[in-house]
């Protein structure tokens, strides 16, 4: 063998064997849903690129909350990357849990985020989570139905007009619920929902002292109004209703309006899945009367690295793959601009593709109606808006959601309700210290 | 008058049974034919029984998005293991507490079983805590060790029933022609009680099969089981009922065939003593 051919071997061999000591194997927790599950069949253009690879631990929303929650706090360090949603990243970040993301590459141009999910993803200015996708939520209707009732829907209608369409388009006989919403007990479930309502009659959840507000006549103008127009107009059982269940109804044609996350428009416009795929029109979230807040929440599926990974740089190299442009044009490529993750970048809403997809406008503006910090009428301590960022919310709202589920079943009055949410809500941030 | 009597009370009963029957296996019928439905078909209103296309792209997509064989095996080596260890260490304990109690045996017995009402939350965090010390999160060697302690009471509990059935003097007159208490163990009591000791291990494997809590929170990616495979396919946003279902029934084939097969020893070892 000559010298040169040796050299060359040699070379080979050496950048063979660095290249296989930089590839790493990352681990990474993430959620069931179809944005996800799309981009675990992608992963694949990651491993090329990088050579890293990829191992996916998917679980269900709350058993990866509680398993990512456990792993973090004990500093288990089972997962390289973690799924985690806008109440966590901001909580995770303060208690130093969190890898911040602060020094991300040139071209993957973080300021193309949007400016409200960059701000819920962040604390004290500092990005510790980076959106895969973001949501709000925004009334999904029937067209045929609204015609037929003889009602025009305003891009941006208030509760009144919502619970008098809702009326006109019930249908017992033919079984056609003027609307679904969200009854479920759990902060997540019912609990998200009837916070943003509160929102949009001007209640909050807490004074500028920690002390709860379920006393305030908004707070009972909010519960009374969402009780009777539901008794009204929606589904029997709706208190254990939550987002699959009023998606079934909704596909299967028996919901004139549905108020949801605006993740669910691609669902119910696809004829695959829903009857009524081509009869779908879309509004802005209502709000009450002279209230200037709209019954939207904000929230985005994002993926953070957790302090103390052996694979920190691999793991942010692995983030800036899948919530880059690049990434969006990969699953346009494959999936089609409809299947896209919506929600997290300002360049994907002037992009004259995605303008095209039926539902594109009205999530961006739906995203855009939602402050984190303001998200009422008065002022707040807290950040978030359909939640409160602070440890002990997903706990007291859970409790306070299975008050109200019990309202929407015929267990308790709305009085009864409020007066116990206001009274445990106040107990535990006592024991909490805020008070 | 009488025989008439007998026969309609026995077809009364056989209808009750096979009524009875059908409601708790209706759950499963259910899942095994929704996972050959479409997602449209699955959520259909109203639901479709037989009268659908038969699909196997669920089983297509699911085998296609996980790697089931892994958590399979992950769910043999769990289940198998913490059962083979928990006998090991129950068959000593239950003889002692059968053939040579003291004033005290009632009373640990009752203990034993007491741990199982203690909410496995409340541990969690200390058993966590104790796998990251030692290294051993995510490791099919822990959650054998795991599973085995939290069934040990119902072993024990089993294993102590039927030896209590057989009679001392058996062990006795072996311990006069010179048995040592291994040999009487292994060559006396555990071929008597083979029938009791089959069904104290199918029902733990069960058990440990079946077992979601430890399972799910002390695993990644290395030694997740098929519970694992299976809460990877339910979603609170979306509607994947069809997928699910082709899961859940690939998760519980491999013990409802061994439920199937061994279902004459279950039910002798169930029932046994009950009756005398």
């Amino acid at each position: 063998m000559s010298f040169k051919k040796a050299l060359c071997a040699a070379t080979a061999m050496t950048l063979v064997t660095a290249s296989g000591a930089l590839a790493e194997n990352l681990v990474i927790a993430t959620v069931n849903n179809g944005d996800m599950i799309r981009m675990q069949g992608l992963t694949q253009d990651f491993t090329d690129k990088t050579g890293h690879t990829v191992e996916w631990v998917t679980l269900e929303e709350n058993v990866l909350r509680q398993r990512v929650t456990t792993d973090i706090a004990a500093k288990g360090g089972s997962f390289d990357i973690m799924t985690i949603g806008m109440y966590e990243t901001p909580i995770w970040g303060a208690n130093g849990w969190l890898v911040p993301l602060d020094d991300l590459s040139a071209e993957y141009n973080a300021d193309d985020i949007l400016p409200a999910m960059r701000a819920g993803l962040s604390h004290d200015g500092t990005m510790y989570a980076a959106p895969f996708y973001g949501e709000s939520s925004m009334i999904m209707y029937r067209t045929d139905l609204m015609e037929k009732a003889g009602l025009e829907m305003p891009d941006a209608p208030t509760w009144q007009f919502i619970r008098e369409a809702a009326a006109a388009m019930t249908d017992r006989d033919n079984d056609i619920n003027g609307i679904c919403l969200r009854g479920k007990a759990g902060w997540g479930e019912g609990g998200a929902f009837i916070t943003v309502t509160a929102n949009s009659f001007g209640a909050r959840w807490f004074d500028e002292d920690w002390n709860a507000q379920f006393d305030q006549p908004e707070w009972a103008d909010a519960l009374n109004f969402f009780v009777g127009m539901m008794e009204e107009s929606g589904p029997t059982g709706y208190a254990t209703n939550g987002f699959n269940e009023n998606l079934n109804l909704f596909q299967q044609g028996k919901c004139g309006m549905w108020i949801d996350a605006t993740v669910a428009a691609s669902f119910v416009t696809n004829p695959d899945d829903s009857t009524v795929a081509d009869k779908v029109g879309f509004a802005l979230a209502p709000n009450s009367e002279g209230v200037d807040r709209k019954a939207n929440w904000l929230w985005a599926w994002a993926l953070a690295v957790p302090a103390g990974t052996q694979k920190e740089d691999a793991a942010k190299q692995f983030i800036e793959w899948a919530t880059s442009t690049d990434y969006i044009e990969l699953v346009a490529e494959n999936e089609g601009w409809a299947n896209v993750p919506p929600g997290a970048r300002t360049s994907l809403y002037e992009n004259p593709n995605y303008q095209a997809v039926p539902f594109a406008q009205k999530t961006l503006d739906s995203i855009l109606a939602a402050d984190p910090t303001n998200p009422t009428v008065k002022p707040v301590p807290y950040v978030g808006v359909q939640f409160v960022a602070i440890p002990e919310f997903a706990g007291i709202a859970t409790e306070v959601s299975q008050e109200f589920s019990a309202v929407y079943a015929g267990q308790q009055t709305v009085d009864e309700a409020l007066a116990k949410a206001q009274a445990l809500t106040n107990d535990a941030m006592e024991a909490a210290g805020y008070r | 008058m009488a025989r008439a009597v007998t026969q309609q009370r026995k077809i009364i009963n056989t209808t009750a049974a096979w009524g009875i029957g059908l409601l708790i296996f209706f759950p499963i019928l259910w899942t095994i034919l929704t996972s050959f439905k479409t997602e449209a078909t699955a959520i259909a209103d109203p639901p479709v029984f037989l009268a659908f296309d038969w699909t196997l792209e669920n089983y297509s997509a699911v085998m296609e998005r996980s790697n089931y064989a892994r958590f399979l095996w992950n769910s043999i080596i769990i289940a198998g293991g913490s059962t083979i260890l928990g006998i090991i260490v129950a068959v000593p304990a239950a003889w002692s507490m059968a053939f040579v109690p003291s004033k005290r045996t009632k009373d640990i017995l009752l203990w034993m079983l007491s741990t199982k009402m203690l909410p496995a939350v409340g541990v969690l965090y200390p058993i966590y805590l104790i796998c990251i010390k030692l290294g051993v999160l995510d490791s099919r060697g822990a959650l054998v060790i795991i599973l085995m302690l939290m069934n040990l009471p119902i072993i024990v509990w089993m294993l102590y029933t039927y030896f209590k059935e057989i009679p001392g003097e058996i062990l006795e007159a072996a311990r006069m022609d010179g048995a040592t208490l291994k040999e009487e163990i292994l060559y006396i009591l555990t071929p008597m009680a083979i029938p009791g000791i089959a069904s104290t291990l199918l029902l733990n494997f069960i058990l440990a099969w079946n077992e979601a809590f430890w399972t799910l929170n002390l695993t990644a990616a290395k030694a997740a089981p098929l519970t694992a495979f299976i809460a990877s396919y339910s979603s609170p946003e979306g509607l994947f009922f069809a997928k699910l279902s082709a899961a859940s029934t690939m998760a519980i084939a491999p013990i409802l065939i061994l439920g199937w097969f061994s279902q004459k020893q279950l039910v002798s070892g169930l029932t046994f003593g009950a009756v005398k």
